[in-house]
């Protein structure tokens, strides 16, 4: 084929124009030859060899630009005419404020060959430094935000959220309770790097159940000689608070490397347009440090970074019941409004994370490689309730999770296939409190798993790679838990796991409900390039997720929210077939990129309102696990153009479908269709100057279920029928945001770069589909960041 | 590969050994410090007492209120009248009355009456010289049926508009009880 390719290429070029070929060498400041480097002219691309060394054939005579670029340097452009060979050498420079900007992506950094990544880079990651993870992938298009208030964000992934999206910390998956809609990723945003998305299941070799994708959050991997530091302020008007972060890293390609990063973070009170979010604050303080020893053969690293955190929970959104819960949604103005303040009173989060994990990077060859990694995670969650005895200020619910992950990953490559295979082993134990005076929303236990993964790539050609992967995993759930024997009459439980009784003690029955899974996930799929830039990625993915312990065993009333939330015994692995393709167009001055998708998902595990029930407290909202099966379509969009040199264009779209196929109604809790322009001005005489005007569209959700219930609650001292109205989405929404930046070169090796941005605008009121305090308050309204950025 | 599949048998080991602490270790009960299972007003005129009750012994769980009404409201009658709440799924059952006395300022009880059933007045104060509710006076009118919802806020803005008289609309807080109880005057 190859062969018959060339032989017309041949052909055609005999009767083109008289062609010619532009060769060189690059080399650093040091005058040592450079590999990989990107070098690009008219239309055409390759990279430098060991050597330096690159050419580039069949070129026109006339006017041309050459262009080479490499991350952490400099690019280098020159204009040339061609009218016979040529020789253009170019030496490269390193830019220290970019050195950290994403990698160009070598082919062996990439997770999934039939998979685009989506890629989010440094400064933007910077821009986002007092926020959440959650908040700056929204930055990808299809990727948005669940909340609870402000503070606590959790990334959707073409509508699939919590448990089915994977977070990987340095490659090893976060374990932060995070089963909870309310339970924010454990991560401080300034210890990352580079964030790559995965929209689905295909990175295998992380697990077999990210039916919604992964989310890797990757250290810094340039291994140049350098020192570099940075420190930065930030300061928001909303929330009247702000951040700090220092980072140093030391990179070498030889011998010694290490890294820390430390962070903090203190807000008080957000304020909507029209009224305080009373108890909004937060806090955090973090740590991170690395240290790597490189040998010829053997690249070991040890990491440990630390998160802590305080959250206050919106006084508002603490109901007592669905009478309060009526009141609120009707009266569409919170029931607690109080003066602006740092304090965070309860009800509050704290949360505390320790990861530590250390790896050995073996080279074998020069094509193959052994890791072997082990890490341990520790997560401590309090949540405090506001409590009838003010002086008892312990937690409502106090978690202690402890992981250990083992893996060996095995890594080569021969001819045109490359091979990826690994075994992995989860160790896990959470444990539940019993002395906090409230029975505890998940139980203790512990939670083992194996799993063995394969991955394959054939490279058919220079511009066809094919992938296959497998992956199976087994693991067994073991908890011990108190039920009430109302409760567990009501769930039906007696018929199937009465040996899971243990013991009667009162009114609850002591158990140990154990149960084992074995899952397969697949993964089949090819990425095409085509001349002009066109890149297709296709693939087909089979993925399938055990319950997590909340969807299992989830229990009582969920005192935060005022709701009761009911885990089922009877839940099943839900089991997702997705088809996906992205096709990329990058021209030198516009690009595109389109991401179909569509996904079954069997025994679809979701949280569905069910009426209320009554307790001494008056009647409250139950919402209980569910399943069906369920169809997830979607589309997502992003198209970027330079227009008039200084300007370019930005558009990214997402829209996805949800529906409940076995009840032929919609899903809940869908993202609307959502619409981000923005508008970049770039100067780079006056000190580097960026101007972004954003625009955020984000439509009503008309596609929901109804699951309104009614109730009986009083009004006017008497008893009255009325319907919950839960179901119905907000309106949607409109925002502006404005960023821009100035950069000063402070010295040769360092800069300062001011940034001052405004968030909302127009000081929007407005309501989230995706928040779960919509019932109760508005967002934030306007905010103005003034950041203070020194890299040296 | 071979090592590969050394090591993997040898995890393999390692889980198998973790799995297989079977001994069963029963974990403290959780004691319901928060729970009020028992909700009881108890209306004196003389002889004549009345016993009205809301218990729900299973706390959060599926099980709804027994309510109970012990003895006869009587018409045009005034009434001295009290709450009691209990936490019954415990023995001895714990009286969480006590608790609300000792932190009077943050509690506040409130009585709503089907209309044309009479007026419900506090007489006790807590040391702001605001009103908690664990005592009232009840004047009946004429005879009729039907409910008094009693429901006990914690931290209400107690001086915020007609809190001080009873009148739970403005007064915030967070609900810890609500029950109804039907009214039958004779």
């Amino acid at each position: 084929m190859r062969f018959i390719f060339s032989f017309l290429f041949g052909l055609v070029s005999l009767f083109a124009y008289s062609q010619f070929q532009v060769s060189g060498k690059v080399v650093n400041k040091f005058n040592e030859p450079m590999e990989n480097i990107h070098v690009h002219t008219h239309g055409k691309t390759t990279s430098t060899d060991v050597n330096g060394n690159y050419t580039i054939y069949n070129l026109k005579e006339g006017n041309h630009v050459i262009e080479f670029s490499f991350s952490g340097y400099f690019s280098f452009k020159q204009k040339y005419f061609l009218k016979s060979n040529l020789i253009i050498n170019a030496v490269m420079i390193i830019n220290e404020t970019q050195i950290e900007e994403v990698a160009i992506q070598s082919k062996n950094s990439n997770v999934t060959k039939s998979q685009k990544e989506n890629v989010i880079s440094k400064s933007t990651i910077e821009r986002y430094g007092s926020q959440n993870l959650g908040d700056v992938l929204k930055e990808i298009a299809g990727v948005s935000a669940l909340k609870t208030g402000n503070s606590i964000v959790k990334p959707i992934i073409n509508g699939l959220h919590s448990n089915r999206v994977v977070t990987l910390n340095h490659g090893i998956r976060i374990e932060d309770q995070q089963w909870g809609i309310e339970h924010a990723p454990n991560i401080d945003i300034n210890s990352i790097q580079k964030i790559k998305v995965i929209k689905g299941s295909a990175a295998l070799q992380y697990g077999g159940d990210a039916i919604g994708g992964v989310v890797l959050l990757e250290p810094n991997l340039i291994k140049t000689d350098t020192l570099i530091g940075k420190t930065m302020f930030s300061l928001h008007s909303n929330g009247r608070g702000g951040s700090a972060a220092t980072s140093l890293f030391r990179t070498k390609e030889k011998g010694l490397n290490w890294n820390f990063n430390a962070s903090m973070k203190y807000f008080g009170d957000r304020e909507t347009k029209n009224y305080v979010l009373s108890n909004s604050g937060n806090r955090e303080q973090n740590f991170s440090g690395g240290l790597s020893y490189q040998l010829a053969k053997h690249s070991m690293s040890m990491y440990y970074s630390l998160y802590n955190s305080q959250v206050g929970i919106l006084k508002a959104s603490h109901i007592g019941n669905t009478n309060d819960l009526y009141n609120a949604i009707v009266n569409f103005q919170p029931a607690v409004i109080e003066d602006f303040t740092y304090n965070l009173a309860h009800p509050k989060q704290e949360a505390t994370h320790h990861f530590l994990k250390f790896q050995d990077h073996i080279s074998l060859t020069d094509f193959s490689s052994l890791d072997v990694v082990y890490s341990f995670q520790w997560n401590n969650r309090k949540e405090f309730d506001v409590r009838r005895n003010s002086q008892n200020t312990n937690a409502a619910l106090d978690l202690d999770l402890k992981t250990h992950i083992f893996k060996v990953d095995f890594q080569t490559q021969k001819g045109k296939f490359e091979l990826k295979n690994g075994v992995n082993l989860f160790l896990q134990n959470n444990e539940a409190n019993p002395f906090t005076g409230v029975r505890p929303l998940i139980p203790t236990f512990s939670k083992n798993e194996i799993g063995f993964y394969g991955v394959t790539n054939y490279n058919f050609s220079e511009t066809l790679v094919f992938e296959l992967g497998g992956r199976l995993d087994f693991s067994t759930i073991e908890a011990s838990k108190y039920y009430l024997k109302s409760r567990w009459n009501e769930r039906n439980y007696d018929e199937e796991f009465s040996s899971f009784i243990q013991s009667e003690v009162g009114n609850q029955y002591f158990t140990k409900p154990k149960f084992n899974y074995v899952n397969f996930s697949g993964n089949i799929g090819f990425k095409k390039t085509f001349h002009h830039d066109y890149i297709w990625y296709f693939n087909m993915n089979f993925a399938s997720r055990n319950p997590n312990v909340s969807e299992l065993f989830s229990d009582g009333l969920h005192h935060s929210n005022g709701q009761i939330e009911l885990g089922d015994m009877k839940i099943q692995q839900e089991k997702s077939f997705k088809i996906a393709s992205t096709i990329i167009k990058s021209w030198q001055q516009t690009g595109f990129e389109i991401h179909p998708y569509l996904n079954f998902i069997n025994d679809f595990i979701f949280l569905k309102p069910k009426g209320f029930e009554t307790t001494i407290r008056g009647a409250f909202p139950v919402w209980s696990f569910e399943q069906t099966n369920a169809v997830l379509s979607g589309i997502d969009i992003a198209f970027n153009a330079v227009i008039l040199k200084k300007w370019s264009y930005n558009v990214g779209a997402a829209y996805v479908n949800g529906w409940d196929a076995s009840n032929h109604k919609h899903l809940i809790d869908v993202p609307p269709l959502k619409i981000m322009n923005g508008f970049k001005w770039h100067e780079k005489n006056w000190c580097n100057f960026k101007a972004e005007v954003k625009n955020e569209w984000v439509f009503t959700q008309n596609q929901f279920p109804n699951y309104n219930f009614s109730a009986n609650i009083i009004q006017n001292n008497q008893l009255v029928a009325i319907e919950v109205p839960i179901s119905e989405p907000p309106k949607g929404y409109n925002l502006w945001h404005f960023y821009s930046e100035i950069q000063f070169e402070t010295s040769k090796k360092t800069n300062l770069v001011i940034a001052f941005s405004i968030d909302n605008l127009t000081n929007e009121a407005y309501r989230d589909y995706l928040n779960r305090q919509r019932f109760f308050v508005d967002e934030m309204g306007r905010n103005f960041q003034v950041q203070i950025k020194f890299n040296y | 590969m071979k090592n590969l599949k050394n090591i993997s048998l040898a995890l393999l080991g390692l889980l198998v050994i973790s799995c297989n602490n079977d001994e069963v270790v029963v974990p403290p009960v959780t004691n319901e410090e928060e729970l009020i299972t028992t909700v009881k007003v108890t209306l004196t005129n003389g002889s004549n007492s009345i016993v009205l009750q809301s218990k729900d012994l299973d706390g959060d769980g599926p099980n709804a209120p027994v309510v109970t009404v012990v003895g006869n409201i009587l018409a045009n009658t005034t009434y001295v009248g009290s709450v009691q709440f209990l936490n019954e799924s415990v023995n001895p059952a714990d009286n969480i009355t006590e608790e609300i006395l000792a932190e009077d300022e943050d509690h506040q009880i409130f009585y709503q009456l089907s209309s044309g059933l009479g007026t419900i007045t506090y007489t006790d104060n807590d040391s702001n010289n605001k009103p908690v509710g664990l005592g009232f006076t009840y004047q009946t009118n004429a005879v009729g049926t039907g409910n008094l919802v009693v429901t006990l806020r914690h931290l209400p803005s107690k001086s915020a508009p007609g809190v001080a008289s009873g009148n739970i609309a403005n007064a915030g807080g967070s609900t810890d009880a609500e029950v109804t109880l039907p009214i039958t005057i004779q």
